[in-house]
């Protein structure tokens, strides 16, 4: 990877962690309602597996911990902050909310909040590149706890069995909520629990976005080859809580610590300053220039949109503008039949 | 016009459905080597291969997913779910996503699929294999639930359903689809909305839908012979209900029945009623009267079973309850 790329992916991580840092505040101004779960600490997975995607090509998919996934697959980073406002001019026009990121004008088909959910849609998406004879793969991206639900074991069966051209990418992040794995998964190494169905799986450092890039180029090749499924996890750490009202009580200082230490920032940032790429000017230069970005551009146009019109709540629910052929009414003449 | 079996028209419908858009796929439980449970998809598999008639797994909640996915971009699949109590697997894509998707993305995706799968009682296959449960569907904004009454709208409903951009619920019978009924030989879609008057009457109104609709038409068949003149009306579609056709064969029969094979609460005739009490409430002559199954599991015994699922015998004593003939 050339110097301006490495370059370019360390402000992107950058600017992803104050993203985050920024919609925090929002909430805390009462301007973002809900759910919202913050990504600090895990930008290299998202980051370094789309980086070597082919993002607005390949289906993308995810839980609720969404935003940078959308934003790194091609979704304006404007229109995602206007999602979190709820705004009209948002990613899924004010209805969808943090959790529930839309671009399929990029192809990132979704965050859900049904843990474990997003398992079958991708492959779905899958059939479909396959059915179409397109080179297109899905990327499913979801957390160690939704290995536990039953669409986790069903979905990896119908995979295999059909040889769909899906990457699953198990972000480890030790917790589901407060729940450590040990406590909820038999087995704790994730990549283990696909072997039943035979399923080529692989663990990485989920915290140093060189290996992300490495190990997620072999996967997507195997998968773009139209050898099956790959299933991929990385061990990470969310810095902050599950969602806004978590004490992280349930784990140690120390552990969290440790983890601060293994920053996916500041590997690269260090590695990149180690190579000469940048100079800690450079990244005070980079900060700045996010920081306006997200102050002048992206949170201004949030907060400058409009609010979706109370009289436009029941559009969407079904399609707005349906073909009278199918949906009726039934003609006089064919009454009494 | 040929007169051909429930099941026979659903098959035609999707193999027309499959020869005109390769984007059709058909998937469920047996339903491509084996045919079909009830032969609705005989056949296919050997005329379009596996790749669109897919054997599943016994995996209804994500096979329904992997629908649900296949048509964001862009597919549109026809899930065939064995038996409506197996659905209830399949409640989480269907109901948390397939229903959702389009509105919490702003418009922006929509899941064209269409889920198949029959409900009611059949002989004595006991609690386990004999609900109905349209009542769940209905009640659940983002779907379309229709109920074909035979062998016409089976054939055209469905594929209506295969072009619409909705997801469509088609709840079918156990005991129908040997059912048989006229269907016309050129190529006919049937609406996925509006209630249809089956028989014009007078005297009463008798609602039903799917299945219910045939105890309705005999309990009509004895009315008429008594001298009383009742109006059947076919609901075809539970969600959205025709509210309009509701109110006009109210406001002239001034009286109404609503049968069900389901179980009231929360059902199907409570909500007909609090469409009649919304839209012509002064119209009425006598209070609605619901025609439903007893309240309890289904019973594997004959006599039990029979007792616990209405009949045209049942339509027939409601009818003369409003009609203050008891
Ligand atoms: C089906 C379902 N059950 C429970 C929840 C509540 N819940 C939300 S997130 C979560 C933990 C998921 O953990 P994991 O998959 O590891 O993802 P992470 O939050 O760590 O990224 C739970 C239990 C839910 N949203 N959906
Ligand atoms: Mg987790």
């Amino acid at each position: 990877m050339n110097a301006s790329d490495q370059k370019r992916l360390l402000r992107e991580m950058i600017f992803y962690r104050r993203f985050e840092e920024r919609s925090f505040e929002a909430y805390m101004e009462r301007k973002i309602g809900g759910f919202l779960h913050l990504y600090s600490g895990q930008e290299a997975v998202a980051t370094g597996v789309l980086e070597v995607a082919r993002c607005g090509h390949d289906y993308v998919i995810t839980g609720y911990r969404d935003h940078v996934h959308a934003i790194k697959a091609g979704a304006p980073a404007r229109e995602v902050m206007a999602e979190l406002y709820g705004k009209e001019t948002g990613s899924s026009r004010g209805r969808g909310g943090s959790m529930h990121i839309f671009d399929p004008t990029v192809n990132f088909m979704g965050g859900y909040a049904l843990v474990g959910q997003p398992f079958p849609l991708a492959a779905g998406l899958a059939l479909a590149c396959k059915h179409k004879g397109t080179d297109q793969i899905a990327i499913c991206f979801l957390g160690d706890g939704a290995n536990n639900q039953g669409t986790f074991h069903e979905t990896l069966n119908m995979a295999a069995l059909w040889k769909l051209p899906v990457l699953f990418v198990c972000e480890n992040n030790l917790y589901a909520i407060g729940t450590r794995i040990e406590r909820s998964s038999a087995v704790t190494d994730q990549y283990k629990r696909v072997c039943a169905y035979n399923i080529p799986s692989s663990q990485h450092d989920g915290q140093d976005i060189d290996v992300v890039m490495a190990a997620a180029g072999d996967a997507i090749a195997h998968v773009r080859a139209g050898r099956g499924p790959y299933f991929i996890e990385f061990m990470t750490y969310r810095q902050r809580g599950h969602s806004m009202s978590d004490s992280n009580a349930y784990r140690s200082k120390d552990e969290e610590r440790q983890w601060l230490e293994r920053d996916p920032l500041k590997i690269y940032a260090e590695r990149l300053k180690k190579a000469k790429v940048v100079t800690d000017k450079d990244i005070a230069a980079m900060e700045k220039s996010v920081l306006n970005e997200i102050e002048n551009d992206i949170v201004r146009f949030a907060e400058e949109s409009p609010e979706p019109r109370v009289e436009d709540l029941n559009k969407y629910c079904l399609d707005d503008q349906p073909d009278p052929r199918w949906i009726g009414p039934l003609a006089q003449g064919e009454q009494h039949g | 016009m040929a007169e051909i079996a429930y099941w026979e028209a659903i098959r035609r419908a999707h193999d027309e459905e499959l020869a005109h858009d390769r984007m059709v796929i058909a998937m469920g439980e047996d339903i491509g080597v084996a045919g079909g449970t009830y032969k609705a998809t005989s056949g296919l598999y050997q005329k379009y291969g596996a790749e669109r008639i897919i054997d599943t797994p016994i995996s209804e909640n994500s096979y329904t997913g992997i629908g649900i996915g296949a048509s964001m971009a862009g597919m549109r699949p026809i899930i065939e779910i064995m038996s409506i109590n197996f659905a209830l697997l399949a409640l989480d894509t269907l109901i948390n996503a397939a229903a959702k998707i389009r509105y919490m993305s702003g418009g922006r995706v929509s899941c064209p699929i269409v889920m198949r799968t029959p409900g009611g009682t059949a002989h004595q296959l006991a609690a386990q294999h004999s609900a109905r449960l349209a009542r769940m569907f209905m009640s659940t904004p983002g779907l379309r639930v229709v109920t074909p009454r035979g062998p016409l709208d089976a054939y055209g409903m469905l594929k209506s359903a295969v072009r619409c951009n909705d997801p469509v619920i088609i709840i079918e019978h156990e005991s129908m689809y040997n059912m048989r009924g006229e269907v016309p030989d050129t190529e006919t879609f049937r609406p996925l909305e509006g209630a249809e008057i089956v028989r014009v009457g007078t005297d009463v109104t008798l609602i039903g839908y799917n299945y219910s609709v045939h105890l309705c038409l005999a309990a009509a068949a004895k009315l008429a012979a008594m001298g009383i003149s009742a109006e059947v009306l076919d609901l075809r579609a539970l969600r959205p209900i025709d509210r309009d056709t509701i109110r006009r064969s109210v406001e002239k029969t001034h009286k109404a029945v609503i049968a069900e094979e389901d179980e009231a609460t929360v059902g199907v005739g409570s909500e007909i009623i609090s469409v009649i009490m919304e839209e012509c409430f002064f119209a009425l002559d006598a209070q609605p009267v619901r025609v439903h199954a007893a309240d309890v599991p289904v019973p594997y015994n004959h006599e039990l079973e029979k007792a616990a699922i209405p009949n045209a015998d049942d339509v027939l004593a409601a009818a003369l309850k409003v009609l203050g003939r008891v």
